[in-house]
């Protein structure tokens, strides 16, 4: 029996047996019925876009063998200034802290590797970019052992903080990691990336439910009240109907019906003043086993998707650097190697390292080329373009047709003209346009009436990629959210 | 096609750009290249792919979507040359001078469409050029739907006049594309409303027909007036008395203005305003293509009809007991409401708001044009009132949502 389950077994006593294969026994059974029969009837998401992409990832996974390096990018936590803890040239053990937040010294983010730490990658004003460790050597921080029973949530706030699993940790509002000492209203966990290409929640989590549960445990430790770990999940999977630590949502509809954000504002909307934790499914699995290891966990199952890869199911960690994951598996020249979704995904550059929250990577061909306006251009048929719009025939097509979208812009930035075309893709009580236009102007006061306590810039990636004047409406998003941190810091 | 692209880049390119000798045509160069290739940039931050729509795109669409007024209009200026003259009668609108209703036609809208382009295309360089930025498509809707909305016979020198005030005091005055209060194109037609009231009525609305009623050519009967000038003749009389009477009479079957006849748009008016079976083909245009609100269409049209059976209910003069479907197929009314008031620039915004824009819009153009003869045509009153009221409709609509968000705040603190 592999360890994690034996400590499942020792710990939680004879309340959830598993039988001596590791499956699980009649009484779980009989619990798994009544969540079933328990199960409210699905959310159903009507706006929005699916946006059909070549190169998705089917079948089962296989593990990436190990890497020589372990990069982790600073940036990937929106303002946050680390600190290093480690000097360049030492050594460190896996789970031992690299670098911690300047504001809250006590969130510490770790290594997953053991090895000799780099001098750190700078930009601008000798910002951190990248902190880079070499694989070198054996050993890992060792902790103790919490009990995922009946945790204690001071015991786990501090594990979370001191053992490097508290960067795996997002709020709302704002986007950003929370405070230290902040205290959820609730903690919400999506069960499914509905984002182009994403690899379902089935496949990444494959023999992970156990780890999953005894996260929500601890992370149910830090809600008061009682309350549990908000879970949506996809109408029809079944991959989290064992989950009786958290409440289970179904949702069904197009992208973004995965998007947590509109889980939140489905099930318990935010108000202001009200501060919302959210955390990614495998990491709620990586906090779950990590505690209960004792050891810091951080692995990644990955769709490695798009027309210039060979789609695969990678098992692999945090950190792994791109060039890693991309080798002898993608047709590199022109190419766009996205960490992430074509939405929200980043380039991490040659060196750089896997995305801190990412499940996938994505690899599209990139559009240079100047279109003809007759043929490929604006005033061509189209059928390579795929269009919300019915000005382009995408919407006679077949549903199934899949397309290989580049980079191009597809047209140059305009002035804002259309109207209407955001909030059909947009599944918030929340007039898009309008807190986009207030963010604009600066406008705090209204930024607040419209809702921006809400929103995440991921939940207009949309938005942004149906603007008929290529507007920046993520990046406009994230600037307004950064208006509000300052105002209130 | 990279061979074209090639030569561009290489030998035309140059000459606007660093020292070239044309760089203060900069602007011109880059629209026109623009125009011929769509450029490869890519994204750069935020999604790494976008939709394939663009503003070229949208905008083409809508002038594809005027066509069939455009070609009707034309064939039409023709059409009511030949009744002004009494070669043809009414009787008979298929008769075989299709060429010759369409030479005509085209000589006089060619012309229009020539000048409003020149003017305001002119304008937007210079502006463009000024402030650096590159030219926005949206005129190239504007600048033909002017002179779609202008009588036959308007001197180009005030179309030009009109073009430019509309660019300069609706458009870019107020930041450019995408920021006007008011639809250009209409505030081009109110400027000549308002600025030459004398040569805006009158005999204008039939190529010719002034000199023909002077060289004593003009068919018996024919006045050239529009529909709405008849109508706008029968307020103040009693009903059923001499005056409405000779007037409705046109208006009954097998009269000029049957309702077949006002549908089709075989009647006089401006260039391409007359045909609502054209302006309904361009709404199915706009309407599939997306482009177009059909929420402001839709809700439009049962504004004007909602007005037009309050009208047959009251019945206080003969122009209102004019049916609710026959009012709405007569004047600019659905070109008004195709192509005017689905403007998305100057139109309400939210979707709740397109309703009410929509519908306020129709109820008020039927509305204008019966209880103000002085002002024939309401749409063009109607939707530039509407225009003006859209963002007080769209604050109200979002207000609405700001305070749900209150209540929800209040209730999770109590």
């Amino acid at each position: 029996m592999p360890l994690h389950l034996l400590l499942w077994t020792t710990l939680c006593g004879p309340g959830i047996p598993i039988g001596a294969d590791g499956t699980l026994g009649s009484t779980f059974a009989a619990q798994i019925q009544h969540v079933k029969s328990d199960m409210p009837s699905p959310v159903t998401i009507r706006k929005g876009l699916d946006i059909r992409l070549k190169g998705g990832v089917q079948g089962a996974s296989h593990t990436l063998p190990p890497s020589d390096r372990f990069s982790i990018h600073p940036t990937d936590f929106h303002s946050l200034i680390p600190r290093m803890a480690a000097k360049a040239g030492t050594q460190v053990k896996a789970g031992e802290v690299l670098f911690t937040d300047k504001k809250h010294p006590e969130v510490k983010f770790v290594s997953a590797i053991s090895g000799n730490v780099q001098e750190p990658v700078r930009g601008e004003k000798r910002r951190i970019l990248r902190v880079d460790v070499l694989a070198e050597g054996e050993g890992s921080v060792e902790h103790e052992s919490l009990d995922p029973t009946n945790p204690d949530a001071e015991a786990v706030r501090s594990a979370l903080l001191d053992r490097g699993f508290w960067p795996m940790l997002r709020q709302r509002p704002f986007d950003v990691m929370p405070a230290p000492d902040s205290t959820p209203r609730d903690i919400f966990v999506s069960g499914f990336d509905s984002a182009p290409l994403a690899p379902k929640a089935s496949m990444v989590m494959e023999g992970r439910m156990d780890a999953f549960r005894a996260g929500c445990a601890y992370l149910n430790a830090l809600l008061a009240d009682g309350r549990k770990v908000q879970l949506g999940v996809e109408a029809g999977d079944d991959t989290f109907a064992s989950v009786v630590e958290a409440d289970l949502t179904p949702f069904s509809g197009p992208h973004p019906a995965g998007n947590v954000g509109v889980h939140i504002h489905e099930v318990r909307p935010m108000n202001k003043g009200q501060v919302v934790w959210t955390v990614g499914m495998q990491d709620v699995a990586n906090i779950g086993e990590g505690l209960m290891g004792g050891t810091y966990v951080c692995k990644r199952t990955i769709g490695l998707t798009g027309s210039r890869s060979q789609p695969a199911l990678l098992q692999t960690t945090i950190g792994t650097p791109m060039a890693h994951i991309v080798k002898d598996r993608v047709l590199l020249e022109d190419t766009r190697v996205i960490s992430g979704n074509v939405l929200t995904g980043s380039v991490r550059g040659e060196a750089g390292g896997l995305g801190y929250f990412d499940q996938q990577v994505t690899c599209i061909p990139e559009g240079h080329e100047p279109l003809f306006f007759l043929t490929k251009g604006w005033l061509g048929p189209g059928f390579d373009k795929f269009s919300a719009s019915r000005a382009f025939p995408t919407w006679l097509m077949p549903k199934g047709k899949q397309y290989d979208l580049n980079t191009n812009n597809n047209g140059e930035e305009r002035a804002f003209v259309v109207s209407g075309q955001y909030d059909a893709v947009f599944p918030f009580d929340i007039y898009p346009v309008q807190l986009i236009k207030s963010i604009m102007v600066g406008d705090i006061d209204r930024m607040e009436k419209l809702g921006i306590y809400e929103v995440a810039p991921e939940d207009f990636a949309l938005c942004e990629y149906v603007c008929t004047s290529k507007m920046a409406v993520q990046d406009i998003v994230r600037k307004g959210l950064d208006q509000m941190i300052e105002e209130f810091a | 096609m990279k061979a074209l692209h090639k030569l561009i880049e290489e030998r035309v390119k140059p000459n606007f750009t660093g020292d070239g000798k044309l760089k203060r045509f900069w602007v011109v160069f880059d629209a026109l290249e623009t125009f011929l290739f769509t450029p490869g940039h890519t994204t750069a931050k935020g999604v790494h792919v976008r939709d394939g729509i663009d503003l070229k795109r949208t905008m083409f669409l809508v002038i594809l979507a005027m066509v069939p007024a455009l070609l009707f209009g034309t064939w039409n200026i023709g059409h009511q040359y030949y009744l002004s003259l009494g070669d043809i009668t009414t009787a008979d609108p298929w008769n075989a001078m299709l060429l010759d209703k369409l030479l005509v036609g085209a000589i006089k809208v060619v012309p229009l469409i020539v000048v409003s382009y020149a003017t305001g295309l002119g304008i937007e360089f210079v502006i463009a050029g000024i402030n650096g930025h590159a030219i926005n498509e949206g005129f190239l809707v504007s600048g033909m739907l002017i002179p779609l909305i202008m009588p036959v016979d308007v001197p180009l020198w005030m179309v030009a006049v009109a073009t430019a005030f509309a660019v300069i005091i609706a458009k870019e005055v107020f930041g450019g594309t995408g920021m006007n209060i008011l639809n250009v194109a209409l505030t081009a037609r109110a400027f000549l409303f308002f600025a030459y009231p004398k040569q805006m009525s009158g005999e204008i609305w039939i190529h010719d027909v002034m000199a023909s009623k002077t060289g004593g050519v003009l068919a018996d009967g024919y006045t050239g007036a529009t529909a709405l000038g008849h109508l706008a003749n029968t307020v103040g009389q009693p009903v059923g008395g001499e005056v409405s009477s000779g007037v409705m009479s046109m208006f009954a079957d097998g009269g000029m203005f049957s309702l077949m006849n006002c549908f089709i748009g075989l009647i006089p008016g401006s260039v391409a305003e007359t045909s609502a079976l054209a302006a309904l083909i361009g709404a199915a245009i706009l309407i599939w293509t997306g482009i177009g609100s059909w929420r402001i269409i839709s809700s439009f049209i049962v504004g004007g009809l909602v007005m037009g059976v309050i009208f047959n209910a009251l019945a206080l003069n003969a122009y209102m007991t004019i049916g609710p479907v026959h009012q709405i197929v007569m004047g600019g009314f659905m070109f008004g409401a195709v192509f005017m008031a689905t403007d998305p620039v100057s139109a309400a915004q939210t979707s709740t708001g397109k309703w009410v824009y929509g519908f306020l819009g129709g109820f008020f153009s039927i509305m204008i044009r019966v209880f103000n003869p002085a002002y024939p045509e309401g749409v063009m009153m109607a939707i530039l009132f509407m225009n003006v009221m859209a963002p007080t409709i769209d604050h109200y609509v979002v207000e609405a949502n700001v305070r749900r968000r209150e209540k929800r705040l209040s209730a999770a603190i109590a």
